[in-house]
This record gives C-alpha cells, sequence and structure tokens, in this order.
C-alpha cells in the first residue's frame, strides 16, 4: 500500500538520497540560513575540505537542490527554492506515519472492541 | 481519504467500534501508547505536558512529548508537538510546534476517525531537513523499497 505513487517515488528517490548525509545536510541548513555563498564561506567553521564541499554541493546540484553560478572568481551556491519546496515530500513522510499511526489504531481497536478497562456499571 | 496542502495534513479511517471504544484507544494513555508506539509517563488532560519514551526499534532515545490542548469526549482530541524527531541536545521550547487533532464522528459502520496535522508552513527550513537526516533509517528501507519498484518495473 505505497503512499506515493511509483512516479513519484522514482522522482523524489534523489533528493533523499542527497540529503542522506550529514554534511549535505548541513550545507542545505547553512544555505537556507545564510543565502547565497561561496565554497570558501561554505568551509568556514567546518572540518571539511574545500575540495570535500565542492563534491558534496555538486551531489546536491544534481538532485536539483543547489544551483552554483559563477560571480568574478568565485563561484556562489544557493538554494534551489522550487526544489526544496518540494520537499512536500517531508510531508509525504509525515503524511505516511500517520497512515502506519491511524492503521494501528484501527487494528488495536478492532481485535478489544470492547476496552479492557471498561467502566464497571 | 487523503487531504493535502503544505501547511497541513488530513487523513480518516473508519474504524468499527462505537465513538466511546475509540476515545478510548486516544486518550487514555496507556492504550495510545499501545498503537502509537510510545510509553507515556503520565495521564493525558487538557493543558498537560507529557513525554514518553518511543519504543520503536532504533528510535529509542528520541524524546516524545506533546502538550494536550482540548478534550472534548467522544468528539475531539488535540495536542500540540514538534513535528519532527527531536535531538535531545537541543532546546525547542521556542520553536514552532505543529497542531494534531483527532475528531470523532459517528457512522453507521462505526466511527470515522480522522487526523489532521496543522501549522508546517511555520517549520524552517533546516528542521525539515532534520526530519530526513533523523528518518535516515526509515529511508534506508523506503530506498530499498524503491530499488525493489525501479526493478520490477524495467
Amino acid at each position: 500500500m505505497p503512499a506515493m505513487s511509483g512516479a513519484r517515488l522514482k522522482d523524489s528517490a534523489p533528493i533523499f538520497a542527497a540529503l542522506g548525509d550529514e554534511t549535505r545536510l548541513r550545507l542545505v541548513a547553512r544555505l537556507s540560513e545564510g543565502g547565497p555563498q561561496s565554497i570558501a564561506q561554505l568551509t568556514t567553521g567546518t572540518f571539511v575540505t574545500r575540495q570535500a564541499i565542492t563534491k558534496h554541493l555538486v551531489v546536491l546540484a544534481d538532485a536539483g537542490l543547489v544551483r552554483g553560478s559563477r560571480s568574478g572568481r568565485e563561484s556562489r551556491w544557493e538554494l534551489e527554492p522550487q526544489r526544496i519546496v518540494e520537499v512536500g515530500s517531508y510531508l509525504d513522510l509525515i503524511s505516511q506515519q500517520w497512515d502506519r499511526r491511524l492503521a494501528a489504531i484501527k487494528r488495536h481497536i478492532e481485535a478489544q472492541p470492547e476496552a479492557k478497562a471498561g467502566r464497571k456499571k | 481519504m487523503t487531504m493535502t496542502s503544505t501547511d497541513r495534513i488530513q487523513k480518516s479511517t473508519m474504524i468499527s467500534a462505537p465513538r466511546a471504544r475509540v476515545w478510548r484507544a486516544l486518550t487514555d494513555a496507556k492504550e495510545f501508547g499501545t498503537w502509537f508506539g510510545v510509553e507515556p509517563a503520565g495521564a493525558f488532560a487538557v493543558g498537560a505536558r507529557v513525554q514518553g519514551k518511543i519504543l520503536h526499534k532504533g528510535y529509542e532515545d528520541l524524546p516524545f512529548e506533546i502538550t494536550i490542548e482540548k478534550m472534548e469526549p467522544e468528539k475531539l482530541f488535540s495536542f500540540r508537538w514538534h513535528p519532527y524527531p527531536m535531538d535531545p541536545s537541543i532546546d525547542y521550547s521556542k520553536e514552532p510546534t505543529t497542531l494534531i487533532e483527532f475528531t470523532l464522528e459517528e457512522a453507521a459502520e462505526g466511527t470515522m476517525l480522522t487526523v489532521t496535522e496543522s501549522g508546517f508552513d511555520r517549520i524552517p527550513l533546516a528542521r525539515r531537513a532534520k526530519a530526513f537526516e533523523m528518518n535516515d533509517k526509515g529511508w534506508a528501507g523506503q530506498m530499498k523499497a524503491i530499488d525493489a519498484y525501479l526493478n520490477r518495473t524495467k
């Protein structure tokens, strides 16, 4: 009983894969809080090398989550808001949790139609 | 029956039992815990902040906390929480919460139970991303399912 259609899943898979890494999640969070930034800025305060940051940005860019643009000698990176909004897939995640919980309460009640701790008359 | 916008999720299910029975399963903390997969530390009452222990494998370290808003017997049960698994080392008290409302309606076949979670538009992006990070294990399973699906449809 899939909550998302196959096509949607297929479409969302690269996003989840891209976000399934702590460094990349941090990058997304930094870009979301600080706006467009250079690789040097994104590297500040991390223990990750510029090369590694660049690699991660490329993975995020491939998933359509960020985009880079040249500004002088530096490239600046920013979030791709449209794609991030699709992290309505975030709502899919929560939505699936409610599907599971509603199925669970239904099973629970229908297996015990009379409440065990019923009031005594 | 499903309704989704960016701010809310709404789901319904028909349960073959009277409203009184569904109400008990929702508001008796122990019964709630049975189907929800949590061990609440206190009873449910209006205004109560109830913490608990999550029983799902792999999530045992995450805190569970709800603040109960309304309890209108056999009609409406609502509470607020943080809609992402919480990191025990962070103080979330000033961050926005979402509202969960369970409504019960009598139907010929039993009780129509509807849950609405709303307020997502106020949840910061970084917290949304956190949900993915924390749900990593869940997603690992999901990814396997995707793989299986893609292989089947090749």
